[in-house]
Formats: C-alpha cells, sequence, structure tokens
C-alpha cells in the first residue's frame, strides 16, 4: 500500500515539476565537460585534417596528415610497442593483484600493517616515481653501481629490451596496489557462506580459491583490466621522464610518438591523427572488454548482492 | 554467473564425497597469498627506503659507502638546497592548481550526480551517458585541441590553464561514484523534504550534501591526487619557471642536477611528503573512496 502510494507520488512530481526543476544542476558540470572533454575530443579529428605548427595560423590540409602518418613505418611501431606494454603489464599486474587483494581482505596477522606501507606507490606522482627510479637505475651511480652487482649495474635504460622491461616494471610498481585495492574490496562482497558451504563439502584453499573466489570476481576482473587497458595507453609520464621513448624508438608509445610528433616535431596534423588512432584504440578496447564481460557494472551490482 | 558458481559448489560432494567434516576450521595460512603479500612489500619499501636514506646523504658520503646503509652522519643539506631553488613556488602553485580544481570539479560533479538521480528524463540519461563516456577518454589524446583552446583563450602559461581542463577531466569520475551514493540515500528521505516544502535546491544543501560528506571528501582526495601528480598538462599549458607546478619542477631538477642523486631524491620526498602527510591523516577516506568508485 505504502509502496504504491510512493510509487505514483514519484512517477507524479518527477515527470511534471522535478525533472525540470534538476536539469539545471548539470549544467555547469556539462557546460566544462563539453568545453574541455567533448569539443577537444572532436576538435582533434578536425585538427588531423588540417596543418599546424603549434603557433602560427591553422591551414586546412586535407588528407595529407593521415597520409604522412600512415605511411610512417613510426606508426605501426608504436602500436606494437603499445599493445606489447598493454599485455605485459596486464600479464604481471593481474594475477599479482588478484593474489595480494586475496590476501589482503583475509584476515592474517600483520595485514593492516602491511596495507599501510602497501599503498604508498599509489601516493607518489608518476614524475616522482620516474625520476626516483631513473636514480636508482643508474649504471654508473645507482643502486646496482653502489653494491657493485653486476646483474644489477646493467645499462638499464640503455638497452631495447631492458628498457622495455623496466617500463613494465615500474609501471606494475605503481598500479598493482590500486588493483589490489579493488580486488580487495570485491573479496569481501563475497558472501561468506559460499566459502563455508564448499569447506563442509572439504574443498581445499586452493579448490575454494578456483571455484568460488576467481568466478566470484568476474565482473572485478573486468572492471581492473579495462582500467589497466585503457590506462596503459596513457602511460605518458612514466616513459617520457624516464626514457623519453628511448633508446632509439625501443619504447615510444602512442602517446608519446603523438606528444614528440605535435610538441618538439612541431606538426600538429599528424599528432592529431595520431592522437585520433588512440582514442579509437580505447574506445575499441573498452567496448571489447564490455563484451568479454557480457554486461557490465550494472549487473555486477546485482550479482553481489 | 551465479548459475555456474552453484553447479560448481554442487558438484564438489561427488567429486570427493568422502572428505567432510575434517576441514571446518577457519584462519588457515593462506600460504601463497601470504608469500606475494611479503614479496610485494620487500618490493614496494626497498626503493622507498634507499630513496630517504640517500636523500639524507652527501654526495661524497654517497658514492663512498655501500647504497643500501644509512649514513652515519645524515645531512640535510640536499633538502636545504631543493628548498633553495624555489621549491615554495612550486608548492605554492600546486597547491592552487589542486584546490583551484578539485572544489568547483566536485561541487559540480555532486550537482550534476544529484540531477542524475532525482531526475528520470531523458535528457538525464544521455547526459550520463556522456559522462560514463568520458571515462574511456585518454586525456593525452585531447592535449592537443586542449592546447589551442588555452592558446585562443590567452591563458598560456597561467595556472588557470591547467586549472580548466582539470576540473573537466574529474567530473566523470566523480558524478558516477558520487551519483552511486546519492542513490544510496533512503527514498522516503527525500520525500519528508518534498511533503516539508523543500525545493530540490534545499534538498541537494541540506539533505544530500551531508549524507554524502563521506563520498564528496574521498572524490576529493582521489581526484586531488590525480591533479596533485599531473605532470602532462603542466608540460604543456605552461612554460616559463614560475608557473611550474611540483611534478614538473622535478622533471627539471633532475635535468639540472641528474648527477647529484641524493639532491634529486631529496626533492622526490620533498614533493611526497604533503601527500605522505596527508595519507596518515585520512588513509581510511582515501582507500574506502577508491574501491567505491569500482567494485560498487
Amino acid at each position: 500500500m505504502t509502496a504504491a502510494v510512493r510509487g505514483a507520488s514519484r512517477t507524479g512530481t518527477s515527470r511534471a515539476g522535478r525533472t525540470g526543476s534538476v536539469t539545471w544542476m548539470a549544467l555547469p558540470a556539462l557546460v566544462f565537460f563539453i568545453a574541455f572533454g567533448v569539443v577537444p575530443l572532436l576538435g582533434v579529428l578536425g585538427l588531423s585534417f588540417t596543418q599546424w605548427d603549434g603557433i602560427g595560423a591553422i591551414h586546412p590540409a586535407g588528407f595529407d596528415s593521415w597520409r604522412k602518418v600512415l605511411v610512417d613505418p613510426g606508426l605501426p611501431h608504436a602500436l606494437y610497442v603499445t599493445f606489447l606494454v598493454m599485455i605485459l603489464s596486464w600479464l604481471v599486474q593481474t594475477p599479482a593483484s588478484i593474489l595480494i587483494g586475496v590476501f589482503l581482505a583475509s584476515h592474517a596477522r600483520y595485514r593492516g600493517v602491511l596495507a599501510v606501507l602497501f599503498f604508498i606507490p599509489l601516493l607518489l606522482s608518476s614524475a616522482a616515481i620516474a625520476v626516483a627510479y631513473k636514480a636508482l637505475l643508474d649504471p654508473n651511480f645507482g643502486l646496482g653501481a653502489g653494491l657493485q652487482i653486476g646483474f644489477l649495474s646493467q645499462d638499464w635504460l640503455g638497452e631495447d629490451k631492458l628498457a622495455l622491461g623496466v617500463v613494465i616494471f615500474i609501471v606494475s610498481w605503481q598500479f598493482i596496489p590500486f588493483h589490489s585495492l579493488i580486488y580487495q574490496g570485491a573479496v569481501r562482497q563475497i558472501p561468506r557462506s559460499m566459502y563455508e558451504a564448499a569447506e563442509i563439502d572439504g574443498a581445499g584453499r586452493i579448490r575454494q580459491f578456483w571455484s568460488i573466489t576467481l568466478p566470484q570476481l568476474k565482473y572485478t576482473i573486468v572492471t581492473s583490466s579495462t582500467l589497466m587497458v585503457v590506462g596503459s595507453l596513457t602511460f605518458f609520464d612514466v616513459i617520457f621522464v624516464l626514457t623519453a621513448g628511448g633508446p632509439g624508438d625501443a619504447t615510444r608509445v602512442l602517446a608519446l610518438d603523438m606528444y614528440k610528433t605535435g610538441f618538439q616535431a612541431n606538426l600538429m596534423g599528424p599528432a592529431s591523427a595520431i592522437a585520433v588512432i588512440l582514442v579509437l584504440v580505447a574506445f575499441a578496447l573498452a567496448i571489447i572488454l564490455r563484451r568479454i564481460g557480457g554486461g557490465g557494472a550494472a549487473d555486477s551490482q546485482l550479482e553481489g548482492a | 554467473m551465479a548459475t555456474a558458481v552453484t553447479t560448481d559448489v554442487g558438484q564438489t560432494p561427488q567429486v570427493r564425497p568422502t572428505r567432510s567434516r575434517r576441514r571446518r576450521r577457519r584462519g588457515r595460512p593462506n600460504w601463497l597469498g601470504g608469500l606475494a603479500g611479503w614479496l610485494w612489500l620487500v618490493i614496494v619499501l626497498v626503493p622507498i627506503y634507499w630513496i630517504v636514506i640517500t636523500s639524507f646523504k652527501t654526495q661524497a658520503n654517497y658514492y663512498a659507502m655501500n647504497p643500501l646503509k644509512p649514513s652515519t652522519s645524515p645531512t640535510i643539506d640536499n633538502y636545504r638546497m631543493v628548498i633553495e631553488s624555489d621549491f615554495a613556488t612550486y608548492f605554492i602553485n600546486s597547491v592552487v592548481v589542486t584546490v583551484g580544481s578539485i572544489i568547483p570539479a566536485v561541487l559540480i560533479s555532486f550537482m550534476a550526480a544529484f540531477a542524475i538521480v532525482r531526475s528520470s528524463g531523458g535528457f538525464m540519461k544521455s547526459v550520463n551517458g556522456l559522462f560514463l563516456m568520458g571515462l574511456a577518454i585518454p586525456v593525452q589524446a585531447t592535449i592537443i585541441p586542449v592546447y589551442l583552446i588555452i592558446i585562443r583563450l590567452k591563458l598560456y602559461d597561467s595556472l588557470l590553464a591547467i586549472i580548466l581542463p582539470s576540473i573537466a577531466f574529474a567530473i566523470p569520475l566523480s558524478v558516477l561514484v558520487l551519483a552511486n551514493f546519492i542513490r544510496d540515500v533512503p527514498k522516503e528521505l527525500f520525500e519528508s523534504m518534498r511533503v516539508d516544502g523543500a525545493s530540490e535546491w534545499v534538498t541537494l544543501w541540506r539533505l544530500a550534501f551531508p549524507l554524502t560528506r563521506p563520498a564528496l571528501v574521498t572524490v576529493s582526495i582521489y581526484n586531488g591526487l590525480a591533479v596533485w601528480n599531473g605532470f602532462l598538462l603542466p608540460l604543456i599549458l605552461t612554460q616559463s619557471p614560475s608557473r611550474r607546478t611540483l611534478p614538473l619542477a622535478l622533471w627539471t631538477f633532475q635535468g639540472q642536477y641528474g648527477v647529484n642523486v641524493p639532491a634529486v631524491l631529496a626533492s622526490v620526498v620533498l614533493t611526497t611528503l604533503p601527500i605522505l602527510i596527508l595519507y596518515a591523516v585520512g588513509r581510511r577516506q582515501l582507500l574506502s573512496g577508491l574501491t567505491a568508485g569500482f567494485s560498487k
């Protein structure tokens, strides 16, 4: 009865008076987001058909920039490096984050103290992390050189494969805390009764992990992976400070390729074309991961209940 | 998914029907998780430990001794040197940019979230959809048009140039998280406000604001961290040293004093210190806010 009344009054007001009276509250945010989010997104597409050096006048240039970018062997290379970083950092981060998240969600001793320390990398700026690691890895003045351990005093940032490995390590160092935090929260939401039932049935820890924890984390894995994968497109700060894309082009990811083309070579047209490719890749990945998830945030919310 | 789990659990007794009662004891140690946890702790702490102890060494001292041993005669000269190279200016710039972006960003996001939750119109649905799409836009990809807009607004090389786009990029996630929290406010409370004759504007500030204050704080901290640590916007939208924010200053400092490792590390510690203090004060707020945004 009450529910029916409430329902009726709700639809009554929300249809008529309410919608009109709250809509304007969304306008400031909408204006800001359109001005500095949507307009730039469309603008970058527009600029990709122009010629601009970043200072002077902007001239329409048709498909010149696109032709230039698509013919340049730098593009497939940048795409390759971007996907390599994406896949490798996902492969490192996901299992580690799940393990640590499960561990942090358990009631093990010292967990509280550990948790305080775990999340410190999350607080540091990418610039600070990259600056510190650059000093730490320096073959002449770094930690390895000081300890005089040969393995540690390699030219970490001077060789293609090592530099790529270092980037993946540092990115994982920076972001695993964040993702373990997400997993920790998700593991805590799994009903205890499931584990109790499994224990009565005699399932061991590992069996419980594979049969309960992991399936229950499905949507969290999708969310976390989406953030990881889309986020990996924007590993600009770390790479810029650490290697500036080098040695050679070994760590020149798409975002860096765009920056260098636009702000160092002053070719804003081609840089905009690269940015459009970056957006397309990001959207495509977000959509693919959503499909894999088979629904998305709304469903996962119901799942927890 | 729920069905998959049920069948899995249901099958277990058929697989191993005999072992039942023995394992009911709880709290058996999780070896693999524990191992990962401790290993990770070492990986996190060794670099941080090295950064901190090295920042208190003199340059000569640094080359001479075991890098993992703390100095026997710690010095604060490195810190003095960093502070004397205009650290205060960069610090103030960072504070102005962070506070100047986050307060307006969170307030307008809160209003938008309220509007999205409280209205059932199709227009608001598409606004919400637009913000959700914004979550997938890589900031880097929009930087060239943002740069163009800032130049045309004659704001290049000002702190406002960093603030305006920072507000915009903070909006999507803030709206998402805040809308989730406003949805949790019991409908009866909104209803009684309405019966009392309160307008939506009053309801927003008198009811929703106090009830979602924890979420507002966490969203502010989360976005504040992102802006405080932001590198790309200051790099592209400013150029004069007097407009540098801390992350950018850090980068230029390494460019100048790269060989002086202790001084570089002192600058790293110094730029991180304010955040660490904040972390010590509001750890719960920060961490719970992060999970609220994503696992909910």
